[in-house]
């Protein structure tokens, strides 16, 4: 069986939701290795052997992290010869990596995918969830970024082969240094693409104070908060949140947009959520065209509402 | 300061946008052409810089005819020149192929900063970049949402899904931008005027020293096997609040387990 290598994401010592999800997906398409870049595995060692991978590199060398990107990228060229794919998780960084490594193992790339069948063809959901294509590397080893929440986790607890690796970094490699990781916006709240429910507002909040009712809602789901293109251009919610075209696009099995029209900028972050349910004061917004459940009303009035019926019920 | 900046035309996302039944590529008749949102980010910041520091901003475009209208926006908004990439033997390159290809571009026109935006709305691979940084041997100094350029010094802050990370390096580098890096201004009508007589210097292939068998969808590294639209959402239901909708949503997720 091939080899399938998986980069693990993982930051401030924890292990990213997606990276499992690859794993669980590995090992549909051959034998799965993780590879682990930076200091820190052993404390989450356990964690990653629930997920079944035959072998864990471990390039445990801190200098690895200390620059953008291209030093994961030379890790994942010495360990590619003879795998039979290497996965990343489609996230920003994510992507970078998977394009730079593209460039050095003269392979092809595929990013943004949903699905993988054993015999590598990728399955993509294109134009904002509009278009499913199939693809396939036909050069090359094939790097395929896995969009987060797409595969369905399934454990396999086991207990992997550990190999420590050591790359000599390339100075090209050490271009750009990260001199500090300043963290802005870090609560109890679950990462925005990895997270299972989102609720979401937008213009129809109407200011930067009342998105307290979104994040009222939002923590009694556990969920974690988004925004439209039209609350994070003027300034009621931080940029990182924003979710569509020019932003993040999410996937949860539950996305709740409050206020929000549904303007395509919108629509091509989150229309592949599994459930959808709207609140807006236009019965004509776009939004409930692609809603399992909309209510035609007040958001100030309904999501309040919302949230103390489901405190009520836990 | 020589800065080029990389712009690509993308399908306008209010317009449908098809991938071509024949040979699966991008059907760029069916949509009107934009210049990719991100990449007016990246014009702005090129021109701030220009500004700042002095030096010449080039443009970049591979693309077909069509995409003049992208080069001429760029001009407009104050690019002093424009290089367009265009020949039938790149229809249909993938990213890398793509990167290939601007690296050739890169190289002939002569930086000290190549700029593009985070990524384009119509394929989103976000990867461009990355790979441009890899193939120059430069500096990655992308997803900035601040640039700071003192000498031949770069400073940029790093947008991440928590906060930023303060990066430096030094140039030449390749920069990629997010949105809210800055305010694309408007071309004026001055602008636009002027734009007109600024040079647009069309290659082909050959022109650039591009090698044929390595552009185009025959040699491409990946290829799209099949492509069908995703069904449809099935029609939900939708009521008007009667002082209740908060209650009936909560039925409804109860309904769906969710609470």
């Amino acid at each position: 069986m091939a080899e399938i290598l998986v980069l693990i994401d993982h930051a401030e010592g924890e292990v990213k939701k997606v990276s499992f999800e690859l794993l669980t997906l590995a090992r549909s398409l051959g034998e799965a290795s993780a590879v682990w870049i930076g200091p820190g595995y052993e404390a989450v060692a356990d964690k990653i052997a629930e997920y079944g991978p035959a072998k864990v590199y471990v390039a445990a060398d801190s200098e690895l992290t200390e620059y953008v990107v291209a030093p994961k990228v030379e890790v994942l060229q010495q360990l590619a010869a003879g795998a039979g794919a290497v996965l990343v998780a489609a996230t920003g960084e994510g992507k970078e990596i998977a394009g730079r490594l593209a460039v050095r193992l003269d392979s092809g790339v595929l990013t943004d995918v949903v699905g993988v069948t054993p015999d590598l063809v990728a399955e993509h959901s294109v134009f904002g969830g509009s278009v499913i294509a199939h693809a396939k590397v036909v050069k090359g080893t094939p790097v395929i970024a896995v969009r987060p929440n797409a595969i369905a986790l399934e454990a396999a607890p086991g207990s992997p082969a550990v190999e420590q690796v050591s790359v000599a970094l390339s100075d090209a490699a050490k271009g750009a240094k990260i001199t500090e990781r300043v963290v802005q916006e870090k609560g109890e709240r679950p990462d925005l693409t990895e997270a299972s429910i989102v609720v979401s507002g937008g213009r129809g909040v109407g200011g930067a104070e009342n998105f307290k009712v979104i994040e009222g809602l939002a923590d009694t789901l556990g969920a974690a908060v988004g925004a439209s293109r039209a609350a994070t251009d003027a300034g009621w919610y931080p940029h990182q949140f924003q979710v569509g075209q020019t932003g993040k696009t999410v996937s949860p099995q539950l996305y709740v947009a409050a206020g929000i029209s549904g303007a395509i900028q919108h629509r091509a972050g989150m229309q592949t959520s599994k459930t959808i349910v709207a609140v807006n004061k236009d019965p004509e917004a776009p939004i409930f065209e692609l809603v399992d459940f909309g209510v035609v009303g007040d958001l100030f009035q309904v999501v309040p509402q919302l949230t103390e019926e489901i405190t009520k019920r836990k | 300061m020589n800065i080029v900046v990389c712009v690509k035309q993308v399908p306008d996302t209010e317009s449908p946008r098809k991938l071509k039944s024949d040979d699966n590529t991008l059907d760029r008749a069916a949509a009107d052409g934009v210049i990719n949102e991100l990449d007016e980010y990246a014009i702005e910041e090129a021109l701030l810089i220009k500004e700042a520091h002095g030096g010449e901003v080039t443009v970049l475009t591979m693309g077909p005819d069509k995409a003049t209208e992208s080069i001429r926006k760029a001009l407009a908004m104050g690019a002093d020149k424009a290089v367009h990439l265009v020949d039938d033997a790149l229809v249909g390159s993938d990213a890398l192929q793509t990167s290939y290809a601007l690296q050739q571009l890169v190289t002939r026109i002569g930086a000290d900063l190549v700029i593009l935006g985070s990524e384009s709305t119509d394929a989103r691979t976000g990867v461009m970049a990355a790979m441009l940084s890899e193939r120059l041997g430069w500096p990655q100094v992308t997803m900035a949402n601040k640039v700071e350029i003192n000498g031949t010094a770069i400073a940029a802050q790093r947008q991440t899904d928590t906060g930023f990370d303060k990066i430096e390096a030094s140039l030449p580098a390749v920069v990629s931008v997010v949105e809210k890096i800055n305010e694309p201004r408007y071309p004026s009508f001055k602008g636009i005027m002027a734009a007109k007589k600024k040079p647009v210097e069309s290659l082909s292939i050959a022109d650039a020293g591009i090698e044929a068998d390595k552009v185009g969808v025959a040699n491409a590294y990946s290829s799209v096997v099949d492509h069908a639209d995703a069904p449809a959402r099935a029609k939900g239901q939708i009521v008007t609040d009667e002082g209740d909708g908060g209650v009936k949503i909560a039925d409804f997720l109860a309904s769906k387990k969710f609470v």
